[in-house]
């Protein structure tokens, strides 16, 4: 946890700035993980940006960060874990930021926090919508971002081969 | 929920879509701000999709509280004197539609 926060620091202009090469790095923004498909596509996407030399940051609710840490137990895929709130803060603090944001929705709540996470911070948001409402929920985001959507919620592969596309352009 | 939930804040509706809140708190409080997404109060920062409104009743503030696994609430927070000011200093204040 705290190696992130030394990635970045705030400059004089009042914006976060990396303050040595650390390359890109990507915050998956994990919210309940009711929907089974979660913790799947989470570890998927951590192994997917790390092939393409991406750090990832996972931002989730403890039992969302418990599921991931017991099924990687040895951390082959596991970046970082943050406390949600807490890397919220962190960003609106401008402590630290990130060049990509995944945001994992299957319900209203997932919406507020992408669209908080569009407005605090500077990475490209790309919005994973899943679950049973997945299009309707799709259908609600009205703020910039990139989406991929999918109505799964036991099977991941149409999220994954989503994912494999958007990572071509990476 | 930290100091909100050390201040003993009233829960007044739950379970809202953020369009709710917002029609919630400008039909019910006399005076009401705009704050961006991230709006520190107490100790949360606000989490939602603007345009986010707090209310002003008296001197208590009433805002949208979200938690990720059960949607999100409006608090009612009694004696909130400092934040008030600070709401009046740096939100933009809107006022309620004719009808």
């Amino acid at each position: 946890m705290e190696l992130l926060l030394y990635i970045y620091a705030q400059s004089d202009d009042g914006m976060a700035q990396k303050l040595e090469n650390t390359g890109r790095v990507a915050l998956l923004v994990l919210g309940c993980p009711e929907v089974p498909v979660q913790t799947s596509i989470a570890l998927y996407l951590m192994n997917l940006l790390k092939h393409h030399g991406i750090r990832p940051v996972i931002a989730g609710t403890k039992s969302a960060r418990m599921l991931l840490e017991v099924a990687d137990i040895e951390r082959h895929y596991l970046g970082d874990l943050l406390d949600l709130d807490h890397c919220i803060a962190e960003i609106v603090e401008k402590r630290m930021d990130a060049d990509l944001c995944f945001v994992f929705i299957h319900k209203e709540s997932g919406i507020s926090y992408a669209a908080t996470m569009s407005s605090i911070s500077r990475a490209k948001i790309i919005a994973l919508v899943f679950g049973e409402e997945a299009h309707e929920l799709a259908g609600q985001i009205t703020f910039p971002c990139e989406k991929i959507v999918a109505r799964a919620a036991h099977n991941p592969t149409p999220l994954r081969g989503k994912l494999d596309e958007l990572a071509g352009g990476w | 929920m930290g100091c909100v939930e050390a201040r003993h804040c009233e829960i007044l509706a739950s379970y809202l879509t953020f369009p709710e809140c917002r029609e919630f708190i400008i039909s019910r409080f006399p005076e009401h701000y705009e704050v961006p997404p991230g709006y520190h109060i107490f100790d949360v920062y606000i989490i939602g999709i603007p345009p986010i409104v707090i209310g002003i009743e008296g001197d208590d503030v009433i805002f949208p509280y979200t938690k990720p696994c059960h949607g999100t609430f409006i608090l009612r927070a009694q004696g909130a004197i400092e934040e008030i000011a600070r709401l009046r200093a740096t939100g933009k204040k809107i006022s309620k539609k004719k009808k």
